[in-house]
């Protein structure tokens, strides 16, 4: 099927002009909470005011209009997450999407195919999408798949925690050499942020072992966690990355591994000047398990929040459990291995090859599981226990918590304590007696909402054309037919899902691709990368690295870099670094 | 073709007409039922008096009576894969072979067959661990590999031949081979009940002897003896319960001294 690769391609789309009029519109980033007023878009943005006579005008009355939402962390794209679809024939089974005039066919659920991952974001409102892994040596496949997955701009962080020549410079104190170096790897793999997964504990996996805590050496290489979340941390600093380290710590999934997280986010508490966080800890759910071991699970949710709440470097994401049958996969084979072992269930290993690791274990989450109730637990006591929504996300790690559909769900529980003790009905007994969710009366205002899933996370991203509706932001744009002034999310909170699951329309780059929760325009989405400019020319760092490529690698050094033509609708965000 | 619509259920309280109706699709192109075949038949009825009778070649028609609960098809002739998958009760007879999958995710029902099937005979589908859980599938002739993969109830009879896996990943159940079996029967099995009448080349070695039995009992019917009684697959922890033949299996008597 043809269609435009992008918006710009389409002759004209520059003059097109709509008026969203008669909204309540939600802008948190620039303070409107609620407001009726008439949004103006021209030409793919934004703007003061366009000509009435020829604009298109949409008619929002009795509905809510805010910006596109902005997904800071799901998998769905790449090497892993292809695997994760070749392993679950059975998923794709129960979810099949036939053609249409306009799209693609497909199937999900909880590892849909490109076309049906971009085709459902839209559906729900959300324009920008991260994917969060890469590793570095597949990215070309990483691209070629978030080429195919339209409707979404998108980007994607390579995998820098765990590779050899970032661990070796961080161990011999060459921070300038690391720093061109990530550069060069970011320009390379048309990357977005420095990814951290288990930091130290992949490269040990490759020898069948793991790091115990930040402050356990990585074998061979006389390095610790800390060393490297810091060495990174400093690294993202120097470059002046939009978004700051990404990190899946370590131990993640293990009883007793909130102390991990805490450690995590306290080893570069001194590296904030105030301004711009300098971490985010992605699915903090995973890492916030209190308790010896599954037996005495516990949420660790009271004592990060506590800390989160004192602290401005750090911004979380939930990684929130929805009771469901899903695939987990994360660059974490260690994690993945325990997962098997607990499951019994069909798993693979891979990657471990490349830069990285990688395990997937397909998974059922149980209401009536104690450990699965007590994480359905815990990330939302985290979204709720930290009061400043503007450090936490909504996210499910998607598909490791559940599919990113289930979004709307999770918005319900978030907005209403009765929805929330609806389920705490159904789940297990002991969860529900350790569960600290009983004893929390807050609930999240559309406003908040708004934050968590949009302005929130484009912020954190250093997205400065998103998450907002300022004249000369990308008019990404949803509408959601749910009446502030009739409907009390509280009480009504099966209206509030029902209308994010189905955007009452969607507008990407200005034009509308979504109306009623169908597809109506099919695009294709830009690719975001950031073009990490050196302010010297880094000659020593590249002849060490044709030196290896020469000796270790199967990839010629010329042909591991992306060009920047592969992409079909790339979107380079140029920025200065300090070295 | 991909004929779910076939079914007592489907045309139940159907006139001809609206069962001629009925969608189908071949290839990538939907067709009406009636345009590929010649309908006859009396008034409707409620889906446990509905019988249906298939006459003609089918052996690319896919998924008759899917999900049926109720009624009985008879195909005179062969039937393509899946044949009865996921179906909860009723009867399927068939005069000729079938493919692939007959009764696969079943959960109810009687499945025969007097001639052939193809692999995975009552098996998951690829992928899922949700193989056959009730019913009956009675196959007179050989059977593929895999027969009964992810089994978790109910009892496949098989009265020709198996090939190779037979009751792989097996949960729980019982199948039932008259014939010869090819090698790796029973493998990851974790519980259920394979009984071998005839031949079996080896037996995998993460199985144990575990005694002689004189007969074996299947859903209540006695199969005479006497048997070697195999328990594994040992490399899953699995207590599953595989019964092979002695008098035809000589070449099985050195486990004789492990007893």
């Amino acid at each position: 099927m043809d269609y435009p690769r992008s918006s710009e391609d389409k002759e004209g789309s520059g003059k097109l002009s709509l008026l969203i009029s008669n909204g309540f519109v939600y802008d948190p980033l620039n303070g409107i909470d609620g407001e009726r007023i008439s949004l103006c878009v021209k030409g793919g943005k934004v703007v003061e005011d366009v000509d009435e006579r020829k604009a298109k005008v949409i008619d929002a009355s009795g509905m809510v209009v805010m910006p596109g939402g902005v997904d800071i962390h799901c998998h769905i794209a790449g090497a892993e997450v292809n695997t994760g679809r070749l392993l679950r024939p059975e998923d794709h089974v129960k979810d099949v999407e036939a053609k249409t005039a306009l799209t693609r066919s497909g199937v999900g659920y909880s590892v849909p195919s490109t076309f049906t991952t971009g085709y459902r974001y839209a559906r729900m409102g959300y324009t920008t999408v991260m994917n969060p892994s890469m590793p570095p040596l597949k990215a070309r496949h990483t691209h070629e798949e978030l080429n195919d997955t339209p409707m979404v701009d998108k980007a994607t962080y390579p995998l820098l925690g765990d590779w050899w020549f970032v661990l070796e410079y961080l161990r011999d104190g060459k921070l300038e050499e690391c720093a061109t170096h990530v550069a060069w790897m970011i320009r390379a793999t048309k990357g977005y942020a420095i990814k951290l997964v288990n930091p130290g504990g992949l490269e040990a996996w490759g020898f069948g072992r793991n790091v115990r805590d930040i402050n356990d050496p990585v074998p061979n290489f006389n390095i610790t966690p800390k060393e490297i979340i810091r060495g990174l941390c400093r690294v993202n600093q120097l470059l002046h990355l939009p978004h700051t380290i990404h990190v899946h710590t370590n131990n993640l999934g293990k009883p007793g591994n909130y102390v991990t997280a805490l450690e995590t986010m306290r080893c570069v508490e001194n590296m904030f000047s105030g301004g711009h966080p300098v971490i985010h800890v992605t699915h903090c759910q995973f890492s916030a398990f209190k308790g010896s071991d599954w037996k005495t699970l516990r949420s660790g949710a009271e004592e990060i929040a506590k800390y989160v709440n004192r602290h401005n470097h750090v911004t979380l994401d939930m990684g929130q459990v929805v009771f469901t049958d899903t695939t987990t996969m994360t660059a974490d084979g260690p994690f993945q291995f325990i997962l098997y072992q607990l499951s019994g269930n069909k798993w693979v290993n891979r990657d471990v090859e490349t830069e990285t690791s990688a395990g997937i274990v397909p998974f059922r989450y149980r209401r009536k599981s104690y450990v699965h109730a007590t994480q359905w637990s815990i990330g939302l006591e985290l979204a709720l226990l930290i009061k400043d929504p503007w450090k936490i996300f909504l996210t499910t790690d998607h598909p490791n918590a559940a599919p990113f559909t289930t979004y709307p769900r999770i918005i319900s529980w978030l907005m209403s304590r009765r929805a929330r003790e609806r389920t705490l009905k159904k789940i297990s007994k002991r969860a529900r007696h350790n569960s600290l969710l009983p004893s929390i009366n807050r609930e999240y205002s559309l406003y908040d909402v708004v934050i968590a899933t949009r302005a929130g996370t484009a912020k954190a991203l250093g997205l400065k054309q998103k998450g907002h509706l300022g004249t000369g932001a990308d008019a990404d744009i949803a509408v959601y037919n749910v009446n502030p002034e009739k409907i009390d999310p509280s009480k009504g909170y099966k209206t509030v899902r029902r209308a994010f699951q189905r955007a009452a329309y969607t507008i990407k780059g200005g034009e509308i691709v979504v109306k009623d929760g169908e597809i109506v325009k099919p695009t294709a989405g830009r690719t975001l990368w950031v073009d990490v400019r050196l302010s010297s020319n880094p000659r020593m760092v590249d002849a060490d690295l044709k030196r290896r490529f020469r000796n270790y690698w199967t990839v010629e050094y010329e042909n591991y870099p992306i060009p920047e033509n592969y992409l079909h609708a790339p979107s380079p965000i140029p920025v200065k670094a300090e070295v | 073709m991909e004929a779910e619509c076939v079914t007592p259920n489907a045309f139940a309280e159907k006139s001809m007409g609206e069962i001629g109706s009925l969608q189908i699709w071949e290839g990538n192109r939907k067709r009406a039922l009636g345009e590929l075949f010649q309908i006859e038949g009396e008034e409707s009825s409620p889906p446990e008096k509905v019988s249906i009778h298939l006459i003609g070649d089918l052996g690319k028609v896919r998924r008759i009576g899917a999900g049926m609960s109720a009624g009985e098809i008879a195909v005179t002739g062969d039937v393509g894969m899946h044949l009865g998958e996921g179906m909860k009760g009723g009867t399927i007879r068939v005069t000729g072979n079938a493919g692939s999958w007959v009764g696969s995710m079943m959960k109810g029902g009687l499945i025969e067959i007097e001639g052939n099937a193809g692999d995975y005979v009552g098996a998951a589908y690829r992928g899922s661990t949700k193989g056959m859980r009730g019913g009956i599938i009675i196959i007179h002739g050989d059977v593929g590999n895999e027969a009964g993969c992810f089994m978790r109830n109910g009892l496949i009879k098989i009265l020709g031949n198996a090939g190779q896996f037979a009751g792989v990943h097996m949960r729980e159940g019982t199948i039932y081979i008259q014939g010869d079996a090819e090698a790796r029967a029973g493998a990851q099995m974790l519980g259920g009940k394979i009984v071998i009448g005839d031949y079996i080349p080896s037996i995998l070695p993460t199985f144990t002897i575990d005694s002689i039995r004189p007969n074996v009992k299947l859903n209540g019917e006695k199969v005479e003896g006497p048997f070697y009684r195999f328990i594994g697959d040992l490399a899953d922890q699995g207590e599953g319960k595989l019964f092979v033949s002695k008098t035809k299996n000589q070449h099985l008597n050195f486990y004789e001294k492990y007893l």
